[in-house]
Order: C-alpha cells, then sequence, then structure tokens
C-alpha cells in the first residue's frame, strides 16, 4: 500500500474561536447580571465595615477609608430589641435550640415514610401518600391558626418545643417524596435480595438503604437547614420574645423606631443571620446537585 | 421415585383484574436442575418469586421439602436466590456481602468464617474477599451473588436470569460453571431464562411457560423432539420450526400440490384426520446427498442465503409458505437456484390446526 499523503486545509480538530460575536454577548450578558446580583451583597458587606460618620457621608459604594470590626461586635452582643441589649447572639443560640431537634426529628421521619412508602407496599399506601403530597400544596397561612389552637391544647404553644413540631410536621410532606423517590430508584433486586437474606424492616432500612443514601440525606439537611433557619413567620406566631429564633429577633433589631438607624449594625446583623445557609451551600453544593439529581430519575 | 422437593399446588397469583399464573402446579425433585422458560411476561419469573416467597400467592400451596412454606418468610423456606442484576450491597465488601444472611440468622463468627472460606473456595472469589462490589467484573460480581446463596447452606437455589447481563462469551464461560456447581452440590436448582441455549444446556428438565401456565414439561430432549403444542414447537429451536398448512388423510398430509407420506411417525392419535400444522425443523431437513435416504423429495427455489460460517441458512418457498432450510456451512447456494431437500417423517411434528395440540 502506497504511503498516505495528507493536503493542506483542515486538519485535525476543529478550531474554536474565543472572542466571537457570540460569546462576547453571551458572558457580556451574564457578567452584567453577575454584577447586579451580587451589587446589594457587596453594600452590605461595605456599610458594614464602616463607622456611622462615614456612611453619614453618603458613598453607598464607596469601599470604607477606615476599616471597623465594630458594628459587627454591637450586632452580636450589645444591640437592642426591647429591653434586652444582648444582641443577635439570644437569637442565634434560639435558632440553633429550634433548628437540631426539628432537623433530627424531621429527617428521621421523613426518611423512614420515604422507605416504607417506597418498598413495603401497604393497602393504602399510595391514597396516604397523596394525602401528604397535597399537603405540600396547602398555603401556611390556612394552617396558623388551627395550628395556635393546636399548640395551645397539646400546651406546647409560645414553646421552644412547639416550634420544632410545627417545623417537623410543615418539612413532612416534601421530605417524604424526596425519600421516596429516591428510595424507589434503588434497584427493587436489592431490596428482595436483603429479604431473603433474613433481613427485616429495620434491617433493611439501616443496614442497606441508609448507607447507600448520602446525597439524599445531605440534599434533606440543606432544605432544612436554610427552610428553617430562614423561617421568620412560625417563629414570631409560635414562640414568644424569649425564645424568638434570630430571624425575628434580626428583624425587631432592625425595625427598632427608638435612636439612631445605625446602618451599620443592621447590615452586619443581617450578614450574621445569613451566615448558616450560607456556609451549609458552600459546604455542601456539590453533594446538594447530585443528590436532587439522583432522586429526580424516578418519580 | 424420586423424593419432591419444592412442590407447587394449584398456585393462583393476580394483581388487581390481571391474572399472572393461573392453576399452576409444579413439582421439582431433589437434586434436579429445573428450567422455567419463556418469553417475557409468560409468569416465569413471577412463578419464582412466589417460591422465595417475596410474592403472596393469591391462592394455593408451596411445598418446600415437604414443608407448607406458602406463608413463610423468605429467610425462613431454605431458599438462596441469585439475581439478574446480581443485587449486591454496594457498601459491603464480598466478605460483607457473602456473611450478612448468615449475621442475620446470627449464626456463630467461627461458622460464618468458615463457610466463607469455602463458599469463596468453591467459586474461586478468594482473592475478592476484602473488595467492594463496585470494583469487581461482571462475572466476578455473579460469582459473589451465587456464593450469597451458597453460604447459607441451603436445600433450594432460585436463578432469576442471572447470566442475562454478562456478555456472550462470559455467559457461554459461567453456564459451563453453573452446570460444574450442580454437579457437585447436588442441590435442587430452579432456573428461569428467555435464552433456550441455557435452558437446553443446564436442565435436566424444562418447563415452559406461556400466559401464567406451564405449557410442556419434560427433559430438553422431550421438548426438542417432541414438543406438545404448536406453542413449544415454535419457540424452542433457532431457527424456528417451518410450519406448512396441510390436510392430514389416512396418513398422509397433504399441502398443496405436495402428498406427505407420514409412515414412521409416532402418532399420538393414530386415527388423527383433518386439518394440521406440519412441522420441521429446518436442521432435519437433508439436502445434497442425503436426500435420496428421505421419505420424501422435492425441490424448493432458493430465495435468500444466510452463511453463519457454522452453517448456512436458506429461506426458500414451499407450497407458497416460506421455509427454511439448514445446510452445512460449506454449502455454496446462490439465490434464484433450485434446491433438492429430503424430508423424514420420523423427525417431524404434526399440529391440529384448531387446538394446536400435537397429533
Amino acid at each position: 500500500m502506497s504511503e498516505r499523503v495528507l493536503e493542506d486545509g483542515p486538519r485535525g480538530a476543529k478550531p474554536t474561536k474565543r472572542l466571537s460575536r457570540k460569546n462576547i454577548i453571551l458572558y457580556g450578558i451574564l457578567l452584567l447580571v453577575a454584577i447586579y446580583y451580587l451589587l446589594p451583597l457587596y453594600v452590605m458587606i461595605v456599610t458594614s465595615l464602616k463607622g456611622m460618620p462615614e456612611i453619614r457621608l453618603g458613598n453607598v459604594f464607596s469601599p470604607p477609608v477606615e476599616i471597623t470590626f465594630q458594628p459587627w461586635v454591637k450586632a452580636w452582643a450589645e444591640a437592642c430589641t426591647g429591653i434586652n441589649c444582648d444582641g443577635l447572639s439570644r437569637g442565634f443560640w434560639n435558632s440553633v435550640r429550634i433548628l437540631i431537634p426539628s432537623l433530627v426529628l424531621s429527617i428521621s421521619i421523613a426518611s423512614v415514610n420515604g422507605y416504607a412508602l417506597a418498598n413495603w407496599r401497604f393497602k393504602g399506601s399510595e391514597v396516604f401518600f397523596n394525602i401528604l403530597i397535597i399537603g405540600a400544596f396547602i398555603p401556611y397561612q390556612v394552617m396558623l391558626y388551627p395550628i395556635v389552637i393546636l399548640l395551645r391544647e397539646i400546651g406546647l404553644y409560645g414553646s421552644l418545643w412547639g416550634l420544632v413540631l410545627v417545623h417537623t410536621i410543615f418539612g413532612m410532606p416534601i421530605l417524604t417524596l424526596l425519600f421516596r423517590n429516591y428510595f424507589a430508584s434503588i434497584p427493587d433486586e436489592l431490596f428482595k435480595a436483603a429479604r431473603v437474606d433474613g433481613a427485616g424492616f429495620w434491617g433493611i432500612f439501616l443496614r442497606i438503604m441508609l448507607p447507600m443514601s448520602l446525597p439524599i440525606f445531605v440534599v434533606a439537611i440543606i432544605l432544612q437547614v436554610t427552610g428553617i433557619w430562614n423561617d421568620f413567620l412560625f417563629g414570631v406566631v409560635y414562640t414568644k420574645p424569649d425564645v424568638y429564633p434570630m430571624t425575628v429577633q434580626l428583624n425587631n433589631i432592625v425595625n427598632s423606631v427608638q435612636g439612631v438607624k445605625e446602618y451599620n449594625v443592621n447590615m452586619a446583623a443581617t450578614l450574621l443571620t445569613g451566615l448558616v445557609p450560607l456556609i451549609i451551600y458552600f459546604a455542601s453544593g456539590k453533594l446538594f446537585v447530585r443528590g436532587i439529581a439522583a432522586g429526580a430519575v424516578k418519580g | 421415585m424420586q423424593e419432591v422437593s419444592v412442590s407447587v399446588r394449584k398456585l393462583d397469583l393476580s394483581f388487581a383484574a390481571v391474572t399472572v399464573l393461573h392453576q399452576l402446579d409444579l413439582d421439582v425433585y431433589d437434586g434436579e436442575f429445573l428450567v422455567l422458560l419463556g418469553s417475557s411476561g409468560c409468569g416465569k419469573s413471577t412463578l419464582l418469586n412466589c417460591i422465595a416467597g417475596l410474592l403472596d400467592a393469591t391462592d394455593g400451596q408451596i411445598f418446600i421439602k415437604g414443608k407448607n412454606v406458602t406463608w413463610a418468610e423468605p429467610s425462613e423456606r431454605g431458599i438462596g436466590m441469585v439475581f439478574q442484576s446480581y443485587a449486591l450491597y454496594p457498601q459491603m465488601s464480598v466478605e460483607g456481602n457473602l456473611s450478612f444472611g448468615l449475621k442475620n440468622a446470627r449464626v456463630p463468627k467461627a461458622e460464618i468464617e468458615k463457610r466463607v472460606a469455602r463458599a469463596a473456595q468453591v467459586l474461586q472469589i478468594e482473592p475478592l474477599l476484602k473488595r467492594k462490589p463496585g470494583a469487581l467484573s461482571g462475572g466476578q460480581r455473579q460469582r459473589v451473588a451465587i456464593g450469597r446463596a451458597l453460604v447459607r447452606d441451603v436445600d433450594v437455589f432460585l436463578f432469576d436470569e442471572p447470566l442475562s447481563n454478562l456478555d456472550a462469551k462470559l455467559r457461554a464461560d459461567l453456564r459451563v460453571e453453573l452446570k460444574r456447581l450442580h454437579n457437585q452440590l447436588q442441590n435442587t436448582m430452579i432456573y428461569v431464562t428467555h435464552d433456550q441455549i441455557e435452558a437446553m444446556t443446564l436442565a435436566d428438565r424444562i418447563a415452559i411457560m406461556k400466559g401464567g401456565s406451564i405449557q410442556q414439561l419434560g427433559s430438553p430432549d422431550e421438548i426438542y423432539n417432541r414438543p406438545m403444542n404448536k406453542y413449544v414447537a415454535d419457540f424452542i429451536g433457532s431457527p424456528a420450526m417451518n410450519f406448512l398448512e396441510g390436510k392430514l388423510d389416512n396418513g398422509v398430509i397433504h399441502v398443496g400440490e405436495h402428498a406427505f407420506p407420514m409412515a414412521g411417525y409416532d402418532f399420538v392419535d393414530a386415527n388423527a384426520t383433518g386439518d394440521v400444522w406440519l412441522g420441521i425443523r429446518p436442521e432435519h431437513i437433508a439436502t445434497g446427498n442425503s436426500t435420496s435416504s428421505a421419505a420424501f423429495q422435492t425441490t424448493v427455489e432458493v430465495d435468500i442465503v444466510e452463511p453463519t460460517g457454522a452453517d448456512t441458512l436458506v429461506l426458500a418457498n414451499l407450497a407458497g409458505s416460506p421455509f427454511r432450510v439448514r445446510m452445512d456451512g460449506q454449502a455454496r447456494v446462490r439465490p434464484g437456484e433450485n434446491l433438492v431437500i429430503g424430508i423424514n417423517p420420523a423427525s417431524a411434528s404434526v399440529f391440529d390446526r384448531h387446538s394446536e395440540q400435537r397429533l
């Protein structure tokens, strides 16, 4: 066979043009949108690091001339709401004490729910599931007052545990759906094999299913942490000032009418409140996307 | 008479309005390798799941080793099961997979180790014990899945299409190994497949299923040579059996202008007459020099030739029906040529046209 000769002209991989008109428009728009979206955050950070005299100059976008962390300290430990002047820290710890039990309770119950609905079909399980899902579409406002009465009757109204119960109930539909779909995507034969191997309801759940479901647990944790942490409505309705969660306290600090508006303290307080969901997102963003995708494969 | 190991009696299973199994009776003998064969949706896997206890029957009974296990949990039935997707627990090592069932049954630790070691040795997976299933090849995974049934020291092995996920070469290898394993262990094995080669090579007996009932139960030889109805005849054999519409009259079948004298054919009903299907397997048609010894000879026109190496398949036309002939791989025929063929009634099958039962 004769030697093959390559001719002049296109050869190998097709070259891509970086600075094509399409790319310029595309990245230009992306950049613009990103700036638009990040600008408020920038203003907040910059303002929280300025002293009040500098803020009064009115240059909202200028970086601080003299960086001070005093507003952050004040927001955390000294800001006043009503007669209490111990800052946001109290609200933070309240929120933590509300978050942890709500998280553990809602996720443990919902994961078992989802597992039972996906793998142990019982008579009426579909009906039960549908009723539960309808719960996800009923506006919270409709249930506000009935739950006040309910909590009053069982003696939990105004307490931290009352709010924990409310968060657990309202997390149930969406979390159950999430877990059910995830467990339904795990091959049925695995479940059958475990039954042949003599594992029961809890044995299969704890030793076969749980070790395989880290992604979906991460999704559930993120959903619940951000949801519960950012909740304002339930916090303000079902608790008393002593146990107000951080968001409610933040509102009270920012909206307090007496004295001078301390914009730097308000900004710092707001940033502090948003810190927990932010950290959760950054720490687990990758797992979050994977879990959402995994749960979505089979419905 | 051999002892019965698994006995299924008048088993019914229906999901809502759909009947999957209907009044099914089946006895599997001790140490027998029984294959449930059928196309998808025939109920073969459902039957296996019922025997395993993974599905509850609507009616009927199941006995294993003489014990009524109709209501027993899968783990109490003395069965081990191997699945198509292997179904290994991904987070456990091979060793963990093998010992999981034993731990659930609270077998002493020393005994677990002994049994795992023995199973690993039988299946030659000793070097893999510490690995996770994700780090194994398909063939290795299926061995572990078999091992999981093996360690439990059960009376009955259930296989649900265990080789379907493997490539052709590996499938052939594991098929031989399964046969060797059965010779070695002498356990009762019930094996579900849709692959007739697997069924013919592995089985002591084959049960051909269709629409939730067993069409024929017999040795591979009986199933192949004496199919009891047209469905079985059509299902077994590749390429499929040729069917010619004919009329049986006084021991002669008339197909178009041809007349096939059926002398030498073992009739079930010697007085049968009327409309029939004459079934002839493509590989039972004589060509070339051997046609002269056949009871009936004719000439067909070659339509399409399919060389496969070992054989050459010829699609021809006989009395208006498509007609396949399997020839030697070295045979040279071209489309349009005339081919002389010979047919022996002893290797043919005759079915009633209406009941489709063997005559």
